[in-house]
C-alpha cells in the first residue's frame, strides 16, 4: 500500500542571533525518515527539545524545512509553492496541547467550527450548520452547545471542539501535537477512545506526538524516539515497550510515572 | 503526635456573575502532620486549587470562606488579622504555583526574587541577605547555582525555573509547603527531578507538604497519604500505598482504570479501549442531593441519590466516602 506520508531525510536548521552578534545554529531536525500509512498511527515521542513539535510544523507546512522532501500522497510537498502548499494544508490538520489558548475566546462554538468552511468558500449558509452540527455530533458533542463560548465549555469538551473543527474540511492526516497532555486522566482516556473510534469509522491516520510512552504505546501501531533531532529507535509499539534498544527509549520508558501497587518505585531506590 | 495543620470543616463558594453561589469546597477536613507529605488528587473542578488558595486566604474576590476553621500554631488562619497573615504568607506557609513562567518576574534576576522574599520579611541587612540568598540556591541546584541566580527567567529552563519558585518558597525556612500542580507544565523526566528536589528537601528540612496534583502517578512513592477530591468533598483518605494499590471509592478505582500500563498483558494491540468516567466532572454534572459522584457512578444505589454519604473509616487510618461501605 502506498504510505499516505513519507518524510525522507528532513532537516530544519534554525539560525539564532545573540545579543552580541555572534550566531548560533541550531539543528532542531537531523535527517529524519518515516512513512505512516493511511488509516494507521504513527507515535513520535521524545523530551522536550527533541525536535518533535518542529517535526509537526514542517509536516503541517507551517514551517519549511532546510532541506529533505515530504512525500504526501505521492507529491513532494516541500518544493510546492504557497499556491499549492494552501491546497495541502487543509488535508492535514493540527490539533494542539491547550486547546483553551487554541481556540478563538470571542467566538461561539459555531463560528469555531465554520471558520474553515468560511476560508474554504462556497459553502451556503445551510450547508455550514448542517456541518457543523455534524462534526460536533461524530466528536461526542450536543449541537445545544452551539452557541456557547469556549470559556463556558470543559477542557474535555474544548478538545472534542478542537478535534471537530479539524474535521469539518475532511483532512486526511490529523496532526495531535501532546493532544492530550493538558488534560485530567479522566478525559485523557475519553479523548483517546474518541481518537480511536474515528479511526474505525472514517479511517483517519494520525502522527501523534507525545512525551507519554505510556498512551503513545496504547494508541499508536509505530513509534519512533526522537533525542536532539535524530529518530533514534523505530518501530512497532509493542516491541519498542518490551525490547528498548535505545537509552533514550528506556530513559523515557523509566520516566513514565506509573502507580505501583504497593511496590518500591524508581524514585525509592 | 500534634498536627501541624487541621482543617475543618471547610466550606467554599463561589459568586457568578448573576449573584448565584456556587460551591466549590463543602465541608473538607483533615490535618497534616510534621514532615509529612499529603498527596491532595483531583481532577479539574475538584476544588484543589480553591483548597490552596483557600488556606492562606488567597482567594479571587468572588470566593468566599463560608466556614471552618485552619488551624495553624495555635491560630485560626480564617480569623487571624491581615497583619497576622502576612507574617505566615511565605514565611510559615508558602504557596508554589503551577506556572513558573507566570509566577517570576520576567525582567528581574532569580536571585533578586528570593531576595525580595526574604526582604519582606525582615531584613537582615545586606551581606546576610545574599549570605541566605546564596545557601537557598546552592540547596534547589545540585550545579550551576551561581550561574542560575544571576540569569533571568527567560534564559531558564522549566525545570530550572519551578527550582528558583521552590527556593523562594523555602528562602524563610517555613514548616508547610503547598504546591498546586507545581510540576504540570514539565515533561516526565523533569517532572520526577522537580518531585526529587521536593524529597530531599523534606529530608533535609523537615518541611511538611500539601502536594496538589491530577495525575496520581506522580504520588506514588513520594507522598506518604493520600487525599482524593470530587466534587469539593473529601471522597477517600488514607496512606499512600492503601489508597493507590487498592482505592475503595468507585472514583479512585474508575479514575485509576482509565490510565493506561505501559505494559499491557502481551498480544493487546492499540484496538483496546480504555474503560472511561461517564460525563465529566464541571460543575453541572453534580446533583442538588446525593452524592456529587452518583451521576456517573457504575455501583450507585437507591440511597446515594437521597444523602450524601458520610466519611466512612475502613481501618484507623483509610476513609472513604461511600454508601457501600456500612457505617
Amino acid at each position: 500500500m502506498q504510505p499516505l506520508l513519507r518524510a525522507e531525510n528532513l532537516l530544519k536548521r534554525y539560525t539564532k542571533r545573540s545579543p552580541t552578534g555572534a550566531r548560533e545554529e541550531l539543528l532542531a531536525l537531523d535527517g529524519v525518515s518515516f512513512t505512516i500509512s493511511p488509516g494507521t498511527t504513527l507515535a513520535v515521542v521524545g523530551e522536550s527539545g527533541s525536535g518533535k513539535s518542529t517535526l509537526a510544523l514542517c509536516i503541517a507546512c507551517l514551517e519549511s524545512p532546510t532541506a529533505g522532501s515530504i512525500w504526501f500522497e505521492g507529491k513532494d510537498i516541500v518544493k510546492f509553492g504557497e499556491r499549492a502548499r494552501r491546497q495541502v494544508r487543509p488535508q492535514i490538520q493540527l490539533i494542539f496541547q491547550d486547546p483553551a489558548s487554541s481556540l478563538n475566546p470571542r467566538w461561539n462554538v459555531f463560528q469555531i467550527l465554520t471558520e474553515p468552511l468560511d476560508l474554504d468558500g462556497n459553502h451556503t449558509s445551510e450547508e455550514m450548520k448542517q456541518r457543523a452540527g455534524s462534526s460536533l455530533e461524530r466528536v461526542g458533542l450536543s449541537s445545544e452547545i452551539m452557541a456557547r463560548l469556549p470559556i463556558e465549555l470543559s477542557g474535555g469538551q474544548r478538545q472534542r471542539l478542537a478535534i471537530a473543527r479539524a474535521l469539518t474540511i475532511e483532512p486526511k492526516l490529523l496532526i495531535l501535537d501532546e493532544a492530550l497532555s493538558a488534560l485530567d486522566c479522566s478525559v485523557q482516556a475519553q479523548i483517546a477512545n474518541l481518537l480511536m473510534e474515528l479511526q474505525g469509522s472514517l479511517g483517519m491516520t494520525y502522527l501523534f506526538i507525545t512525551h507519554d510512552l505510556a498512551m503513545a504505546a496504547h494508541l499508536a501501531d509505530e513509534i519512533a524516539v526522537m533525542n536532539r533531532g535524530r529518530i533514534v529507535e523505530q518501530g512497532l509499539a509493542k516491541n519498542i515497550l518490551m525490547q528498548p534498544k535505545h537509552e533514550t527509549t528506556r530513559r523515557l520508558l523509566e520516566a513514565v510515572p506509573r502507580i505501583t501497587h504497593g511496590a518500591q518505585t524508581a524514585l525509592e531506590q | 503526635m500534634a498536627s501541624v495543620l487541621e482543617i475543618q470543616d471547610l466550606h467554599v463558594s463561589y459568586r457568578s456573575r448573576e449573584g448565584a453561589a456556587c460551591p466549590a469546597l463543602a465541608g473538607i477536613s483533615f490535618s497534616l502532620m510534621p514532615g509529612e507529605i499529603l498527596g491532595v488528587l483531583g481532577e479539574s473542578g475538584s476544588g484543589k486549587s480553591t483548597l490552596a488558595a483557600a488556606l492562606l486566604r488567597l482567594l479571587p474576590g468572588n470566593g468566599n470562606i463560608i466556614r471552618g476553621a485552619v488551624h495553624f500554631e495555635g491560630k485560626d488562619l480564617l480569623q487571624a488579622k491581615p497583619e497576622e497573615l502576612r507574617q505566615i504568607r511565605g514565611r510559615r506557609i508558602s504557596l508554589i504555583f503551577q506556572e513558573p513562567s507566570l509566577a517570576l518576574h520576567p525582567t528581574m534576576r532569580a536571585s533578586e526574587q528570593v531576595r525580595q522574599v526574604l526582604a519582606a520579611h525582615g531584613s537582615p541587612g545586606k551581606s546576610a541577605l545574599n549570605e541566605r540568598t546564596h545557601q537557598v540556591f546552592a540547596e534547589v541546584f545540585r550545579e550551576e547555582a551561581d550561574r542560575i541566580s544571576r540569569s533571568y527567567p527567560h534564559q531558564l529552563s522549566g525545570g530550572q525555573r519551578q527550582r528558583v519558585l521552590i527556593a523562594q518558597a523555602i528562602a524563610c525556612g517555613p514548616s508547610i509547603v503547598i504546591a498546586d500542580e507545581p510540576t504540570a507544565s514539565l515533561d516526565p523526566a523533569t517532572q520526577m527531578e522537580i518531585i526529587g528536589v521536593f524529597r530531599k528537601l523534606r529530608e533535609r528540612l523537615g518541611l511538611a507538604m500539601i502536594f496538589i496534583t491530577h495525575n496520581p502517578a506522580l504520588l506514588s512513592g513520594f507522598a506518604g497519604r493520600v487525599l482524593v477530591l470530587y466534587g469539593g468533598r473529601v471522597a477517600e483518605l488514607g496512606p499512600a500505598a492503601t489508597v493507590l494499590g487498592s482505592p475503595a471509592h468507585p472514583y479512585t478505582r474508575a479514575l485509576f482504570a482509565s490510565i493506561p500500563a505501559v505494559f499491557e498483558e502481551s498480544g493487546s494491540s492499540g484496538t483496546k479501549k480504555l474503560p472511561v468516567i461517564p460525563g465529566d466532572s464541571s460543575q453541572s454534572s453534580f446533583p442538588n442531593v446525593g452524592c456529587p459522584f452518583e451521576p456517573r457512578c457504575t455501583e450507585r444505589m437507591d440511597i446515594c441519590r437521597e444523602r450524601e454519604p458520610g466519611l466512612v473509616n475502613l481501618s484507623a487510618s483509610h476513609t472513604v466516602s461511600c454508601f457501600k461501605y456500612g457505617s
